[in-house]
This record gives structure tokens, sequence and C-alpha cells, in this order.
């Protein structure tokens, strides 16, 4: 009971136009027919698309009740909950893709949810925003204050953003834990995926967001 | 308090002559199920939702009561257009075993023409399920679309699951748990102690008297639906308002003591007290890890059916903890579940109630399951 009354930080959401691509670009990643948990499953538009598109049996895990209530009454099958608390109790591989978007960076234990992830699922998708983009090191630069940007746009002491990471940051993170980067972009601001996808230290300087398909070694 | 036996009424039932093992050992020599159903069953017997009503409920989901002639307890719930749309589905609602309503129970008549009473075998609740799983293969149903059901028809929902993972494609408990809470057999054990000191009980026999243990019965009623309510919805509809200004000692003082009174002077006109006493056991007696080595995640291991589970948020007599709880242990057997816990002020009740949430909650899933079972194209 009082782990659902906490109040409920809001992972940062991109805007409409980089959403729709986020997913989709998502969706690419995951074979027809998969088993799917989509964690922050949101307003369910990703489980929907791979059920209708691609015969997959998709399932939500969201923490705002509301996009719960509005999913379940759509069709989709969600249950409330999120990925500090609820990804233990799956068992082993019960899941061929596991998929956390834009939610890394507002979790708890990020690391720990990895694990779990990995765990219950045979690879993991993580989306994040990159915190190594040119613009927040500038501003952290030039003002000494905390980066306020587009995508991190609130004030240090109510972001529910408490872990953010650089695309460097995740792949030492995955070295060190024995995950194997099956594939990774990086998307600007605009969404396009760009030249420098291909080097690591120019994506960490450009890139806004940051898209990862893991698996286990 | 003399009042005439409850009315007896003609209900649609059907009798199997051929013994019916209980938990506990004993067979009955023969089962009666009363039931309803509404809607039309199609061509590929695929359509059939089976409701599991609560402790005083009855089959009459749908249509107004023989007993009370007061509507169905769940017409916002089932009905053509409904959540549970009886255009699209073909409903099915049994009275337990253990009821007063038509089914077998401690008020049905022994082969040799004498009352059951409280000679009547301690049922459970999967003897209940056991009992509606025979009318639906009466009705010629292998496989159930769905099982719906709030309170005790939710167990009843998690015991169907559990006990018939092959004939059921979709679950619904609602208001539920996987066992009776302490302090719900301590209410419930409230009720029974207040039956049996009534006078009128006369050790279970009181058809014999000629009488009925109205007063026991409508405390036990009174007890309970303090239980069914939340402190706002009491807040909400009687606070401390007082019924006829003046202080009293023996009149109702204030309009919540009128209210209740009346909850349990209506109840015992409607409701067998030996009924009551079976089936508050069964309640109490549930325990679905138990019955699975303590494990619930192994009551449904290997389930394909399709859950979704439904708590409110002011309920105290099935917290939503509980329904979490379930859901956990669904997890655990990697089953697939939809889980939302519905905001109101209303307690435990609000699954009988107008809750709109929730009746959308309720029919997205049916549509869901059912475009997945491809069912209604």
């Amino acid at each position: 009971m009082n782990e659902i009354s906490r109040p409920t930080p809001e992972p940062i959401k991109f805007v409409a136009k980089n959403m729709r691509l986020d997913l989709r670009l998502i969706a690419e990643m995951i074979e027809p027919g998969s088993r799917v948990l989509d964690i922050g499953s949101g307003d369910g538009s990703l489980i929907e698309t791979l059920f209708r598109t691609k015969g997959c049996d998709a399932r939500g895990i969201e923490i705002d009740m509301a996009e719960v209530t509005r999913s379940v009454a759509h069709g989709l099958p969600v249950m409330h909950g999120d990925a500090d608390h609820d990804l233990a109790e799956y068992p082993d591989g019960a899941f061929d893709f596991v998929v956390l978007s834009r939610t890394l960076q507002a979790v708890e234990r990020p690391r720990e949810v990895l694990r779990q992830m990995l765990r219950i699922g045979t690879r993991a998708i993580v989306s994040f925003p990159n915190f190594g983009h040119w613009l927040v090191r500038w501003q952290l630069l030039s003002t000494g204050r905390m980066p306020m940007t587009s995508v991190w746009s609130r004030a240090w002491y109510e972001t529910p953003n408490i872990h953010p990471c650089t695309i460097r940051d995740f792949m030492a993170l995955c070295e060190q834990d024995g995950y194997v980067i099956e594939l990774w972009l990086a998307v600007d601001e605009a969404g396009q995926r760009s030249p420098w996808r291909r080097s690591p230290g120019l994506a960490n300087v450009f890139g806004e967001q940051a898209l990862f398909r893991l698996r286990k070694a | 308090m003399d009042l005439p036996d409850l009315p007896e009424a003609e209900h649609q039932n059907v009798r199997f002559a051929d013994g019916f093992v209980l938990d506990c050992g004993t067979t009955l020599p023969e089962l009666t199920v009363a039931y309803r159903t509404y809607g039309t069953l199609d061509a590929a017997r695929a359509n059939a939702v089976l409701v599991c009503h609560a402790l005083t409920g009855d089959q009459y989901v749908a249509e107004p009561s023989p007993v009370t002639g007061k509507e169905g307890w769940w017409t916002q719930v089932v009905g053509p257009g409904r959540p549970v749309d009886t255009d699209r589905y073909f409903v099915i609602c049994a009275n337990v075993l253990g009821g007063c309503m038509g089914s077998t129970g401690p008020r049905s008549l022994r082969p040799d023409g004498s009352r059951w009473g409280t000679d009547f075998p301690p049922v459970t609740i999967r003897d209940m399920v056991r009992a509606q799983k025979r009318l639906v293969e009466h009705l010629g149903i292998e496989r159930l679309f769905a099982v719906i059901g709030g309170s005790m028809g939710g167990m009843q929902v998690l015991e169907w699951a559990s006990t018939y993972p092959d004939a059921l494609f979709a679950a619904v408990p609602i208001a539920a748990a996987s066992h009776h809470s302490a302090q719900n057999i301590a209410f419930h054990e409230v009720g029974r102690q207040a039956i049996f000191a009534d006078p009128e009980y006369h050790g279970g026999r009181y058809h014999e008297h000629g009488t009925i243990p109205a007063r026991g019965l409508a405390v036990a009623r009174m007890a309970a639906h303090i239980t069914y309510l939340s402190e706002e919805a009491l807040a909400r509809k009687f606070g401390r308002r007082l019924q006829n200004g003046g202080l009293s000692i023996f009149g109702d003082m204030f309009q919540v003591e009128s209210y209740l009174r009346h909850q349990g002077s209506t109840f015992v006109r409607r409701f067998d007290a030996n009924s009551y006493l079976t089936i508050t056991r069964a309640m109490d007696y549930f325990d679905l890890a138990a019955d699975h080595g303590d494990d619930l995640a192994a009551a449904f291991a290997g389930t394909r059916a399709r859950f979704c589970v439904v708590s409110f948020s002011s309920d105290w007599l099935f917290p939503t903890r509980e329904s979490r709880a379930l859901v956990r242990a669904l997890n655990r057997a990697a089953a697939n579940v939809s889980f939302v816990e519905i905001p109101t002020d209303k307690g435990h009740d609000a699954f009988l109630l107008d809750e709109p949430d929730f009746h959308r909650t309720l029919a997205g899933f049916l549509a869901g399951c059912a475009e997945r079972a491809g069912i209604g194209r």
C-alpha cells in the first residue's frame, strides 16, 4: 500500500514528435511473435503496436494509475507497478524482450533494474536521455548551475530524474556487469540518426537520447 | 422478533442425482444448482461468462429477485450495452452451494424430507466452484470465456483459475484476496456469535419452532455491513447527524444507526441464518496458497488465462495490498495480468456501485480478451 501512495515521480517525457520515433525505433528492434514486457508503458502505444503489427504477447507495467486504467480499458494487458519493486517477482527468462524507455534515469536503483531486466528477459532494450550532450556540458561549464534544457527541464530540487548518466557511463556499466551491447544508437534533438552514431565519443557529445539493445554475455 | 420463514419461490435449477463429494469427505446424495442466464450462447459455445456472487448475493444478477422484488444486484455491470454485455456474451450466474436461493444448502430438504439445517456439511469455496462446473458442463460449455466475481465471488474466480485452468480464457477477481485475513474471520465470528446468541436460533433448529433468529442475523448483517463501507463513506452519508433530535437510549439516535438497522431488518427477510453460517465458514476457510504448499504462485502454475485484478482504494476488508500480493504471485507464475486500483471512497461495496473507471476497465479488458479469443467477430 505504501509504495503506491508514494508521490509518483514523473520521468522525462520527450516531446511528441520524438516519442513516436523513439517507440518506432524500439519496435524495430523487437522480433515478431516475441514475449515483451514494457516497463513504464505509459498510454500503452508500444504494446498495442507490438500486438497489432508484430503479433507479440506484449504486456505493460505502469506507475501512473490513470494511465493503467486507460490502457486496460483499451483492452491492453497492463498492471500497476514500477521498475524498482515489481521485476523481482517474475521468473527467469519469462520474456524475450524487456523494454525500459525514458525511465532508467528516474528509477531508484538503475543497476539492479538492469540486472532484473536481463534476468527475466533474454534481451533488454533501454533508452535514456544523454547527460553528456554538449548543451548540458556547456551550461554547467558556463553558468556553474545545474543545466536546464528542453530534456532536463526540472530544477535540481524537484526533478524525478535522480540518476542521470551519459552514453559512456552506460557503456561502462554494461562492460562492468558483463552485458553485450547488440545494438545501440544515439539520436539528436530532431530524432534523426546521425553520422556520428558509430563513434561513442561523438555520440556522447551530440546525441540527445540513446537507445541500447543488450543481452547477457 | 417473529418473522415468517423466507418466501418460497420457484428458482430455475438443475438437479444432479448422482451424488456430490465435498472437500470435507461427505457426499451429498443429490445436488441442486439454481441459476439464471442472460444473452445467447453462440454457435461455438465460446462466449459464456460466469458471474460468481458474493456472500449474500444470488443468481438474480440482472433482473428483479422473485424473493425481494428488488432489481438485480449488478444491473450496472451486466446487461445489454453494459460492461458485461449480454448482447455479446452469454452470462450465467448460479446460487452458491450452501446458499438459500434454490441451490442445495442448509435450507434444502434431505431425501427423507427433513431439512438439512445444522446437519448440512461444511462446504468450501472449491466445493462451490465444483458445483458451478457441473452446471457449466450441463449447459454444454467446455470452456468459459470469462469468470468474474467480487469479494467472495472473486475467491471463486481464483479457485476456478486454479482448479480448472483450461476451462476459462479470462479471470476477473474483484475486491478479493487469496485468503481471508484474521481480521475478516474475526468480523465473521462476531456475526456468527450474534446468531448463536439469539434464543430463536434453537441450536439451528429454528424451522422446527416456526421461527427465525432474526435479531441475531440482523446484528450479523449490521456488523458485516460496516466492513463493506469506508469511514469516509459513512462520514459523507451520515456524519454525526441525528435522527429525530434529542438524546435517546432505545430509539435510533444517529442516522447511521437507523441505516444499519434497516440493513439488518431487510436482510433477515431474504437470507437464511444457517446459510449465513455455512457460507461465512467457507470464506474463512479459503486459503488458496495453503492448498498449494503455501506457495500462491503454485496455484496458478502454467496458467494461460488472462487475469484482470481490480481493487478499490478505500476497501479495508480486501485491501489493495492483498490484490497486489495476488498480482505478484501471478507474476511469479508468468501469468498475463492486468491490475488496477480504482480510486474511490466507497469501500469494499464499491464493486457493486456506480464506479465509471471500474466499469470502463472491465468492459475494455473483456473486449481486449474477446478480440484475442476471436469472439463476436
